[in-house]
């Protein structure tokens, strides 16, 4: 179907710049919104396969909330721009070599387990697959352990977030006000 | 659609990911470059679940992606005691974990 495929080259070009924009932009707004568009065309990319509940749940969940969170945090910490390494710094040479490296590496792996479905598209499935009904009776039934503990690792890491960021040892607190001197009284001096 | 597409678009979304953990000096770049490297694993798991016709890599992804919520969350708490301790938001000036 030729509409399936101009669909996801369009959307890989988007979700690829998108990722490109977050790695290569210096102000961090920016790659805060770069990662949007890379987030909204992975969207897309999860129902050309089928997967439409999580499409949904990456929109609202990642794109919608998560995204949020950072803005509220750039907005908060400033978002200036970042300083540049210096230009014969080892690590922004090596870096770019490291992950050319992982990149070869992954696609021999990936491609060698995807091969034996090579110019297939995939297992015949239902017009259900992936459906909200389907994954939810999976995470009911199948997977209910890991979807409690899922539940109790967002309890544990909200609360560790308020113990983190909230206000410690008056950091933050403007210095108090000068008192106006008391007149002096005599004070019983307790030594213990 | 052929799913190998697929497969190769996830390993690129993760290795730039991986580049930018590495050369990236701002923390909250560097979580994003984090959830990069995650998005695309979640790719290769939906993908892999397509390809074999079984949910379980979609409940996988899903997993994976309260992980990322959890650790988005944890993450932007350093950085805002961070910032509220007056440290400067930059990984090559980190060097210890003292409150």
């Amino acid at each position: 179907m030729w509409f399936e495929q101009v669909l996801f080259f369009i959307v890989a070009a988007g979700a690829l710049a998108g990722a490109l924009g977050v790695v290569m932009l210096r102000n961090p707004f920016y790659c805060v919104l770069a990662l949007v568009v890379h987030l909204v065309a992975l969207a897309a990319l999860f129902l050309l396969l089928q997967a439409a509940f999580l499409a949904a749940a990456q929109v609202v969940v990642y794109a919608g909330a998560v995204m949020v969170l950072y803005i509220f945090v750039v907005a908060y910490i400033g978002g200036q721009d970042e300083a540049l390494r210096p230009d014969d710094s080892l690590i922004s040479s090596f870096g770019p070599l490291f992950a050319a490296a992982i990149g070869v590496e992954l696609c021999f792996a990936l491609i060698g387990t995807g091969l034996e479905t090579l110019d297939t598209r995939g297992a015949d499935v239902g017009p259900g697959f992936g459906s909200p009904g389907e994954i939810g009776s999976l995470l009911l039934r199948r997977f209910l352990v890991p979807f409690e503990a899922a539940s109790y690792l967002l309890l544990v890491a909200a609360v560790g977030a308020v113990v983190l960021a909230r206000k410690r040892r008056g950091i933050e607190e403007a210095p108090p006000a000068p008192q106006p001197e008391p007149p002096p009284t005599e004070t019983l001096e307790v030594r213990v | 659609m052929d799913i190998v597409w697929f497969l190769v678009l996830s390993a690129f979304i993760f290795c730039i990911g991986a580049a930018g953990v590495i050369v990236r000096r701002d923390p909250l770049v560097i979580l994003l470059c984090l959830e990069l490297m995650l998005n695309g694993g979640n790719l290769a798991l939906i993908s892999f679940s397509r390809m074999h016709g079984s949910e379980a890599g979609q409940v996988f992804a899903l997993i994976v992606m309260v992980i990322a919520a959890c650790e988005v969350v944890i993450g932007l708490g350093i950085i805002v005691a961070m910032y509220r301790n007056r440290l400067r938001i930059d990984v090559d000036e980190m060097s210890e974990l003292r409150g």
